[in-house]
């Protein structure tokens, strides 16, 4: 069993509330932190070897060293709380269950970073999840962790929480910095990074809200502990939103390095496809990533056993492997037809994009109609091309990630499930009235688990 | 809901709220609070965001109007036509997909005799297909006003018709299913 470093105290009974948090040993990694210096609370960021938990895994200690400290602006920390990616539902969970730990976290971080003003803003549909933080905010500031001259140091530290309103182009860093001016959410042109001009063009770091959770755990094993766990360059746990077709469907906490059977069939975990049917193909960490048929999945083109880490989930490169992503883990049996799931993540972009960089705009428009088009039975062969040449030209070809985010699930599920298009071309009376797979029609080649 | 024109102004409660609101940001950058105070405007007017109160919250602001506009049109939740009291926002994407969401939507379309992006005549329901709410573990589901309804069921859609369609259904409230 792994260790439990964020939701170590998840089942106790009013673990949302300041006392029964505090109890449990909460706040005392803001004590910590408020008696090293700033550069001090970076270093132990750094020797932990923490990265992003948002999707793109950057090390946070490094993306915090690149903060312009010599400005006289104000510097800012935002916590990216837009969870949109389909598959992702963890950051949900964390503030839900333990908003205090999210605070803790904002805190110490804030600390090292010199902001004294930090914003949550906070997908819009997550409306009541505002209330529980707002609460959570108010009683520590009530015991003195926020507000002026925090424990006697003289540092001082304001957290307000900011509602979008449904933009999933809003949980990329510098939109979601439009969308807290009160803009649209269009992401702007790097360089310059936030780390220079962020908010209100003043030095800014954005991150995820299980990322700077995780700066709680560091602070009180201290960085080089926290780096012992994990795997590699993957360091310490992650959390796991798991969900599809599998029996024990929720959210999980992982030391990274967990072989990827034992998360897929072991109880304590997701607890294997359900009831008489068999694994797929798995999108291990939110729609954004390939999507990978059940033999890449368990094992790399090598043959070698894959686990949970960054590095692992990745080998073989887009040609045979994924990613670990933001870790929102969709396992599929045999009746998910591939081809509907991607025509519905296509929807999903060409829905989400923002509208300015024409080969999205133009692009995800595209990859839709003709995915509608082969799911309802109105297909081409040569649309199973047209869909590989749209996606590559959308690739690399924008302003931010979310045109790679829609080219690359279209390409993948084309790599690995090409006989499944093609069987909606050649049949379309079995596949126009049918919202689930023909399974035992094609599969050839393809391999269950 | 009709709205009179003249009537377009926040509740103290609201206003003091709004006030409150724009004074987490720094000096001059009260414009930060527009997607809030939006939230604010469409739950006081009838679930929906009228030129005219789009104008009213631009005066709060300080801000042309056209500053508005273009935020409320580019976010999905802000509703720029009257909607039904219980609006029943469905998700649609993968991980709902294969729990069977689109069943339970044909479900109820069936029931209430509308489709996805209709109101009924009596104003009570509106049908909407939304995009990834976050809630992949416990699909098939659908947002309904403040909350999350999880884990559907036609059993579920059933009671949720009922209930929600009685004159005292309140969307800020929390309803066991």
């Amino acid at each position: 069993m792994g260790q439990k470093l964020l939701l170590e105290h998840i089942n106790v009974p009013e673990i949302q509330t300041y006392n029964v948090y505090r109890a449990k040993g909460g706040y005392k990694a803001v004590e910590k932190s408020l008696k090293m210096s700033p550069d001090e609370v970076m270093e132990e960021v750094k020797k932990s070897g923490l990265r992003g938990r948002g999707g793109a895994g950057f090390p946070t200690g490094m993306k915090w060293s690149f903060l312009d400290r010599k400005t006289d602006k104000p510097r800012y920390l935002v916590c990216n709380a837009d969870e949109s990616e389909p598959g992702t539902f963890k950051d949900r969970f964390l503030m839900e269950k333990i908003p205090h730990l999210l605070i803790e976290g904002l805190i110490c971080s804030s600390y090292a970073l010199g902001s004294n003003t930090t914003y949550i803003y906070i997908r819009g549909e997550y409306k009541w999840i505002v209330g529980i933080l707002e609460k959570a905010i108010a009683e520590a500031k009530n015991a003195g962790f926020l507000g002026k001259n925090i424990l006697g140091t003289g540092y001082d530290l304001e957290i307000y929480v900011n509602n979008g309103a449904g933009a999933y182009i809003c949980g990329e860093e510098t939109a979601l910095l439009e969308s807290l001016e009160g803009k649209r959410g269009n992401p702007r042109m790097k360089p310059p990074f936030p780390a220079i001009s962020g908010l209100y063009g003043s030095p800014t770091v954005v991150n995820n809200v299980e990322t700077l959770a995780a700066v709680v755990p560091i602070i009180n094993l201290s960085g080089e502990e926290y780096a012992k766990i994990g795997i590699g360059k993957s360091t310490g746990t992650k959390l796991i939103s798991a969900c599809g077709n599998i029996r024990n469907p929720g959210v999980y906490e992982i030391d990274l390095g967990l072989p990827v059977y034992e998360f897929l069939n072991s109880d304590e975990y997701c607890g294997g496809i359900r009831d008489g049917h068999r694994l797929k193909a798995v999108i291990p960490g939110g729609s954004s990533v390939p999507i990978l048929p059940a033999e890449l999945f368990y094992k790399n083109i090598k043959g070698e056993e894959r686990n949970m880490s960054y590095e692992s989930l990745s080998d073989g490169g887009f040609v045979s492997g994924s990613m670990l992503g933001s870790g929102g883990f969709v396992a599929m049996d045999e009746t998910v037809c591939i081809v509907r799931n991607t025509w519905s993540f296509a929807r999903f972009y060409h829905h989400e994009s923002c509208g300015q960089c024409s080969p999205c705009r133009e692009g995800t428009g595209w990859m839709e109609k003709v995915l509608h088009r082969i799911e309802y039975g109105h297909g081409h062969m040569h649309d199973i091309d047209l869909l590989v040449d749209v996606a590559k030209k959308i690739e690399g070809n924008t302003i931010c990630p979310l045109g790679d985010a829609a080219a690359w699930p279209v390409a993948a599920a084309i790599r690995h499930f090409r006989e499944e298009f093609e069987y909606h071309i050649k049949y379309p009376d079995k596949v126009k009235n049918s919202r689930f797979a023909h399974l035992d029609d094609y599969k050839t080649s393809l391999q269950l688990a | 809901m009709d709205t009179n024109l003249s009537e377009i102004t926040f509740t103290e409660e609201r206003l003091a709220k709004a006030k409150e609101i724009m004074a987490r940001y720094p000096e001059g950058r009260h414009k930060s609070a527009l997607l809030p105070i939006l939230h604010i405007a469409q739950h006081q007017f009838g679930n929906w965001l009228s030129a005219p109160v789009m104008d009213y919250v631009a005066s709060i602001l300080n801000i042309k109007p056209i500053e508005v506009y273009e935020v409320a049109t580019f976010y999905s939740m802000y509703n720029l036509k009257p909607v039904g009291k219980c609006m029943i926002e469905f998700c649609q994407t993968g991980p709902c997909l294969c729990r069977g969401v689109e069943d339970i939507m044909d479900y109820t379309e069936q029931k209430l005799g509308i489709k996805v992006g209709e109101t009924t005549q009596d104003g009570k329901f509106t049908l909407k297909g939304v995009e990834c709410l976050g809630a992949c573990g416990y699909a098939p589901m659908a947002q309904i006003g403040e909350y999350y309804y999880e884990n559907l069921t036609k059993e579920k859609i059933d009671k949720i018709i009922h209930l929600f369609g009685q004159e005292d259904f309140n969307p800020d409230q929390k309803y066991d299913i």
